[in-house]
């Protein structure tokens, strides 16, 4: 703790440069978001000020609710996001539990044949994903984009879970087949209420990549009826794009449910990411 | 060697049990379509049935002017991205990390969340925000460059072909810059604190601190980090999708693989989908990503691991 480090133009010149990083990092953000309450001449003349109740106009909200169907891609999205994070979560602890308790052979050629999938992108495999879906009567369906998520999610959950399962007391576990507790017992009311932490953290990483996804979506489940809330909003966004207010709106209406989720998970995310859980 | 000191273990169904799931979906979803989008690539669709060819495709793919411009097009242009997010996008990242885990620093967690903040938000409204911002009909960019004076430079970037591909990857630097920054402060926080007293003992204090002590150690993460962009870089394609289109216009100036095998597969205005092209394109992105992954793994990891504690 030496005086050097905390010198004072040092810690201006630092808080100099995060500010201004900070600025640029939100600045398109809050951009859109303040004029998309703004009339379409409070656009185009002060784009950087906030709304004044001379610019204020909510019709850019009113047409997209009275457009596009976003509560129902807005439940698309859901749907999917919850559904694959729940299979990820539950399949890749199961996994992890069975690679990083037991001595069985093949075990590392298992974990090895699951770490595959965090380097190889599954997108190279849709060509035949698609055909698969085709054949099995999938397509436009969120069954099928579940199960294409299951499976992205499920390589770096089972890496990052059996780091924190290798973690959990031997003692605990063995005092709990002493008493005559079933494997399964062990393992949902011993081991997983333990990681439930890094069982957060996975759910992070999981849960951002599959709700902003395009390409699956697209290629997969177009039809009105499956459409999530990313690919419908690019496919409203291309129609209206002359339609300022309705595009800002739309926009906005975007970036708050993950921006209010992510304020208030934040906390959860960061510390999931600096515990070591990606060294 | 365990199992023949206790001889009689029944067999034990659970650990089948536990990994069964996993194992089922993972390879049902990822691993036989990706093996079978490489055999795919080796067939090729002759009146409604599907006939080898071996390596037809490829030939067609590399020999056929139609697809080798496009395919070395793209693949220039993909490099392109890359070598924009090594050289901006990791060093501001170490840069913003080193300066956020600078001991006592206030309202470090305020900015942590802030820069953060593009990294959760979709392709879809990265591409769009900045297409408004960027756009001269709305006139924010030449605004804003009018306030330090540099209106003159000003120019519809996205719509140029000789800036629309660096514009782009600036872009997706701005949106991906969180990942590099927690990775890296991670592994900044990660240093044990006796390794920083002892440099300062020895007088090595601020920056030649940074050079000496905590650069050497976190380069594993270093590491981590360029094979991670490398593989999203070569494997990306939504937020060209979205600023650009299938087409990747200005006249192709932004295509990239992704984009590329997205027009081969299902086809663009008079140009028919075939899946087979497709396949044969993958395979090249996978061909091109696992060689990739391989130097990192047996050439960047093995002389790295010397450095870690």
């Amino acid at each position: 703790m030496s005086t050097a480090t905390r010198s004072l133009p040092r810690t201006i010149g630092a808080h100099a440069i995060l500010l201004t990083y900070t600025v640029i990092a939100l600045f398109p953000v809050i951009l859109v978001i303040m004029n998309s309450f703004k009339s379409r001449a409070g656009i185009f003349s002060e784009p950087l000020t906030p709304p004044t109740p001379k610019t204020f106009d909510l019709i850019g909200y009113t047409t997209v609710i009275g457009q596009g169907d976003f509560i129902h891609y807005f439940q698309n999205s859901l749907v999917v996001t919850v559904a694959s994070l729940f299979f990820v979560l539950l399949f890749g602890a199961m996994a992890a539990f069975a690679l990083s308790e037991y001595r069985f052979r093949g075990n590392t050629l298992m974990g090895l044949y699951l770490a595959l999938g965090i380097m190889i992108p599954i997108r190279l495999g849709t060509v035949a994903i698609l055909q698969l879906m085709v054949a099995s009567g999938l397509v436009n369906t969120l069954t099928a984009l579940i199960l294409v998520y299951t499976a992205q999610g499920l390589p770096l959950a089972v890496f990052i879970l059996s780091e924190f399962m290798k973690q959990v007391s031997d003692d605990l576990k063995n005092a709990g087949r002493i008493d005559g507790l079933s494997e399964y017992t062990i393992f949902f009311r011993l081991v997983l209420p333990l990681v439930r932490p890094s069982m957060a953290t996975v759910a992070v990483f999981t849960m951002i990549p599959i709700w902003n996804d395009l390409w699956f979506p697209l290629i997969l489940a177009p039809s009105e009826e499956t459409k999530t809330v990313t690919l419908g909003a690019q496919l409203f966004l291309g129609q209206f794009v002359t339609n300022w207010n309705a595009i800002l709106a739309a926009l906005s209406l975007a970036i708050m449910p993950v921006l209010i989720l992510y304020v208030i998970f934040s906390r959860q995310l960061i510390r999931g990411i600096t515990s070591g859980a990606v060294k | 060697m365990a199992a023949e000191t206790r001889p009689k273990r029944p067999f034990r169904w659970h650990i089948g049990i536990f990994l069964a799931p996993a194992l089922l979906v993972y390879t049902a979803i990822m691993i036989l379509p990706l093996a079978g989008t490489l055999q795919l690539s080796l067939f090729r669709n002759i009146e409604q049935h599907q006939v080898f060819v071996g390596f037809e495709n490829f030939r067609t793919l590399f020999g056929d002017p139609n697809w080798s411009v496009n395919f070395w097009n793209a693949l220039r242009n993909n490099v392109w991205f890359f070598i924009i997010h090594m050289l901006v996008q990791n060093p501001i990242g170490v840069m913003l990390a080193a300066l956020l885990s600078s001991p006592r620093l206030r309202f470090a967690a305020f900015y942590r969340t802030a820069i953060f903040v593009p990294t959760i938000l979709s392709f879809v409204i990265v591409g769009f925000a900045w297409k408004l911002i960027l756009s001269p009909l709305w006139g924010v960019a030449p605004h804003l460059m009018d306030l330090v004076g540099l209106k003159s430079f000003f120019t519809p970037w996205l719509g140029k072909e000789q800036y629309a591909l660096t514009a782009l990857s600036l872009i997706s630097v701005w949106q991906f810059i969180g990942i590099p920054m927690m990775l890296i402060y991670a592994a900044l926080l990660s240093i044990p604190e006796e390794v920083i007293e002892a440099a300062e003992c020895d007088g090595i204090t601020g920056m030649s601190q940074f050079w000496k002590i905590k650069l050497p150690l976190i380069l594993p993460s270093i590491g981590i980090i360029s094979i991670l962009t490398f593989v999203g870089n070569f494997n990306a394609f939504d937020l060209i999708y979205t600023a650009q289109g299938a087409l990747a216009g200005p006249n192709y100036s932004t295509d990239i693989l992704g984009t590329f095998l997205y027009r081969a597969f299902f086809g663009f205005q008079l140009q028919v989908g075939d899946p087979n092209m497709g396949a044969a394109i993958a395979t090249m992105m996978f061909l091109i990503i696992l060689g990739g992954v391989c130097v990192y793994l047996f050439l960047v990891q093995t002389r790295l691991r010397r450095y870690q504690f």
